[in-house]
């Protein structure tokens, strides 16, 4: 393994950060041009060590395929995964990400981007999975066994585009501006090490979630330990995964509503949920006792995405920012309110959500 | 009487100047190490009889007695100790087993010693439970893997049925110690504060006792192999039932209360004759093997409609992380884990000493198998065995405990010096005694007092290392090894427990 990987694969490393979350809930697409001026407004939140973009409705012409960002160190890793893929996928296309020269940016890693679509494979029979299961099985296999190589995301009709840089030199280095979504989300990172790794930058994807993050999960030993039971194998050493992991499981796998979500990451304290009347405090202190291994404890605030949803959430006391504004069919989420103004400049409101409450986008088509 | 040839344990000494004579020792003392002679107007000690309780020394007004271990020493050698010589010779003049009360003593690694706990340092903030919310409640009982929802018109509701759990306030019960070990003085004190304090004591084998029952919905009443005092009504009146396997300080023995100690009160209580032995079998005669516990389970849900959890307790054996997993499999709402260094009212030096495992082991290896096995959420740990203070609960339940059973200290919270003489039944501090002379002097309520004085102490403790580490719910840090670090450990123990070694960051 070359000296680059070893900070996010290794160790875990706390960061600070800047998040942005935009979302066009009638599904009209728009350019990266704005999430990227928002995110580069909070410039002092994060340290040139990381930034990263993921968009929802970039790929149109392929919304049927699962479309995998690859990042890879070598050409044998690429081999490798390419052998892998095609035993469980038939490849309608695949080409290098395009970018740009950035004076600022120093790329590492070769960057790859396929169009997959599943085959009919007697595992998934055999093993009643769904085809999400299989493409997260996928995932896992590639992140964790083939040396070298990283998926990026794994969604339909979505991509994540992230390296080590400042968010804005990020953005030109994939020339974001080319590219046209419903819902966008940025994150600027500030980690406490240096960081060579590109896959160790934010968002984080599986399947079609995508987080960004900002905070330090105290409670990481336990979540991960937790979601090993359901199979999740925390590969990188980052909340960030944990936290769309447990997305993952408690909305795709338990089918619970992002506010009930909200209710576990971030539950409320016993002593207001004394206060309830019966039916409700039964129903608060049931969910508190079945997912306590899944309450994500210390701070964070979190924008996480997939194709139909953005949604906000920070922890159960607010230790970390974040402030929500909805203007006409927009929804913005940030770590500051300048974040939003900068792109929206008079919304219909602005809020700060209050601990453990969810702000949540929907798309209405 | 013969001179002992066994040298006492502990020197008397008293100071001449100080004493005035009143007696109070010459009173108080069960093991009648304390005389007075009116001929010369002093008192005198007998240092053989001495056990190291402590009493009389707690007891007297001018603080003329101290009680010191005795200096006499043997010939140095790592082999032959004092100790085996002594053993020997007690053994050479009465051809019986020593017998022995309390946890073990020896000198195992304890491991709560070489585990650190972390804090955060900026990048997360430490959160301070004097000015937020730091929570200790604690649910025990199956838990299913997912809850399904249902709407209705006021609000979601829940599908799926949840088993009866036991809440907590803080994640510390008080273990199983049975009214014949222990006064009812003691008994009625655990209740007590148990039941302040919002959490549960546990009956050991030897029945409720009549004034007990109202404290029922703050007591695991226990099954054990003699079956003593168990009744439908006594099923019903806990708010948990517990079937006793084994015990950390006796894995694999049963017990023996002897007939002297079975007064009327114990014999109405275990529904056995006045002055007969209560003889606990070492196995269950209807447990022979995993499915005939999972009969005994059953036959005690159904016999409570399925109202209380049952669990089981056994003691921490070679392959307890297989046992716990089979007893979850058979049932059982919660694992009772007892460590070599639980305790006991009475049981073979032998045994307490050499058989079982440390506790802070058997946690590590229960909570990861029943991980891998995907079981975890189908039943909570508890674990016990020489709990000391609130680091070493925290610690457990970091390791991947859910609860922690304390006996030990519970006792010494109500004076318990630790002397090791329970199986006598003369226990100078009215605990481990039925002698109603010894047993008034535990004042229930001030035992009561100082066991909830201890809950809240330690809770206090708790709070703070917690926020320390910025986490404001227990159940953030149950099973999170994260948090721990291991020091001047082997790497064999390191991997054992699932912790880093001190010094390794994340």
């Amino acid at each position: 393994m070359s000296r680059e990987l070893v900070a996010d694969r290794d160790y875990r490393v706390p960061a600070g950060c800047g998040i942005v979350g935009v979302m066009n809930q009638k599904g009209e697409r728009f350019s990266g041009e704005a999430i990227t001026k928002s995110i580069a407004t909070m410039r002092e939140r994060t340290n040139g060590l990381g930034g990263g973009f993921a968009a929802y409705g970039i790929y149109p012409d392929f919304k049927e395929f699962w479309c995998f960002h690859l990042l890879y160190d070598t050409q044998q890793a690429k081999l490798d995964t390419e052998e892998w893929l095609k035993v469980y996928y038939r490849i309608e296309k695949e080409e290098p990400i395009p970018t740009a020269d950035v004076e600022a940016i120093e790329p590492r890693h070769h960057l790859w981007r396929y169009f997959l679509e599943l085959r009919n494979h007697t595992e998934k029979e055999e093993l009643k999975l769904t085809e999400e299961d299989l493409v997260i099985n996928t995932v896992m296999k590639v992140n964790r066994d083939i040396e070298g190589a990283f998926v990026v995301s794994s969604g339909k009709n979505m991509g994540i585009f992230k390296g080590v840089g400042y968010p804005k030199d990020i953005a030109r280095f994939y020339q974001l501006d080319r590219y046209e979504g419903y819902i966008w989300t940025a994150h600027g990172r500030f980690p406490t090490n240096t960081v060579g790794w590109w896959g160790g930058a934010h968002p984080f994807g599986i399947l079609d979630w995508s987080v960004v993050h900002n905070g330090e999960i105290s409670s990481y030993g336990i979540n991960k330990r937790y979601l090993q039971n359901f199979g999740y194998h925390c590969t990188l050493f980052t909340d960030t995964e944990v936290m769309a992991y447990l997305f993952d499981l408690l909305v795709r796998k338990h089918r619970l509503s992002f506010e009930v979500v909200a209710l576990i990451l971030a539950a409320p304290f016993w002593e207001e949920i004394e206060r309830l009347p019966d039916k409700e405090r039964q129903f608060y202190s049931t969910l508190r006792s079945v997912y306590g291994s899944a309450l994500v404890n210390g701070p964070f605030a979190v924008v996480v995405a997939n194709s139909r949803t953005l949604v906000g959430l920070n922890d159960r006391i607010k230790l970390r920012p974040l402030v929500a504004a909805v203007k006409d069919d927009f929804v913005y989420i940030a770590s500051e309110e300048s974040a939003i103004r900068e792109i929206c400049p008079s919304p219909d409101r602005v809020w700060a959500p209050k601990a453990g409450e969810p702000v949540v986008g929907r798309l209405s088509v | 009487m013969a001179k002992k040839t066994v040298p006492s344990e502990f020197i008397i000494e008293r100071d001449d100047e100080k004493c005035i004579t009143c007696q109070v020792c010459c009173r108080m003392c069960s093991n009648d190490v304390h005389t007075y002679d009116p001929e010369l107007d002093e008192v005198n000690s007998d240092s053989t009889k001495c056990v190291g309780c402590h009493f009389c020394e707690m007891l007297c007004p001018t603080g003329a007695i101290t009680v010191k271990r005795n200096p006499s020493e043997f010939k140095i050698n790592a082999n032959w100790t004092a100790r085996v010589i002594n053993d020997i010779t007690k053994q050479a003049e009465t051809g019986g087993v020593l017998l022995t009360g309390m946890g073990c003593d020896r000198p195992y690694p304890i491991y709560w010693d070489h585990i650190l706990l972390n804090a955060s340092q900026v990048t997360n903030p430490s959160i301070d439970p004097l000015r937020e919310p730091m929570e200790l409640r604690t649910y025990l009982g199956r838990k299913p893997d997912r809850i399904e929802l249902e709407s209705s018109d006021d609000g979601p509701g829940i599908k799926t049925q949840l088993g009866t759990q036991l809440k907590l306030e803080t994640p510390i019960l008080f273990s199983a110690m049975s009214y014949g070990s222990i006064s009812l003085n003691a008994c009625i004190s655990l209740a007590r504060a148990a039941t302040e304090a919002g959490t549960l004591y546990n009956t050991g084998e030897g029945g409720l006792h009549r004034d007990l029952y109202k404290y029922g919905q703050n007591t695991i009443v226990q099954v054990a192999s003699g079956r003593f005092g168990v009744h439908k009504e006594y099923l019903e009146a806990g708010a948990a039932i517990e079937i006793k396997i084994g015990q950390g300080a006796k894995p694999g023995i049963g017990g023996h209360l002897p007939g002297e100690k079975v007064s009327e009160e114990i014999s109405q209580t275990r529904m056995i004759p006045e002055g007969t032995d209560a003889l606990s079998p070492a196995p269950h005669h209807d447990i022979y093997s995993i499915e005939d516990l999972r009969q005994l389970i059953f036959a005690l849900k159904e016999a409570t409609r399925y109202r209380k959890p049952v669990g089981v307790k056994i003691a921490a054996v070679h392959n307890v992380a297989p046992i716990a997993s089979g007893i979850v499999r058979a049932g059982a709402d919660f694992v009772a884990i007892d460590g070599i260094r639980g305790g006991t009212g009475a049981a073979p030096t032998v045994i307490r000493d050499n058989v079982g495992i440390p506790i802070e082991l058997a946690i590590a290896a229960v909570d990861s198998r029943l991980r891998e096995e995907g079981i975890r959420n189908q039943a909570s740990i508890i674990a016990g065995g020489g709990f000391r203070n609130s680091s070493d609960v925290i610690k457990a339940i970091a390791l991947g405990a859910d609860a922690v059973y304390i006996a030990t200290a519970a006792l010494v919270a109500m004076g318990c010096h630790v002397c090791q003489k329970c199986y006598t039944g003369k226990c100078n501090w009215g605990i481990a005694t039925q002698d109603p002379y010894l047993t008034k002097r535990l004042n229930p309520e001030i035992g009561t007092r100082r066991l909830v004085n201890l809950l809240r102490a330690w809770s206090l403790e708790i709070k703070e290392m917690l926020g320390g580490m910025g986490i404001n719910a227990i159940e953030s840090l149950r099973g999170n090894r994260e948090q721990l670090r291991g020091v001047g450990l082997t790497d064999t123990d390191l991997k054992l427990l699932g912790i880093k070694p001190a010094g390794e960051a994340w």
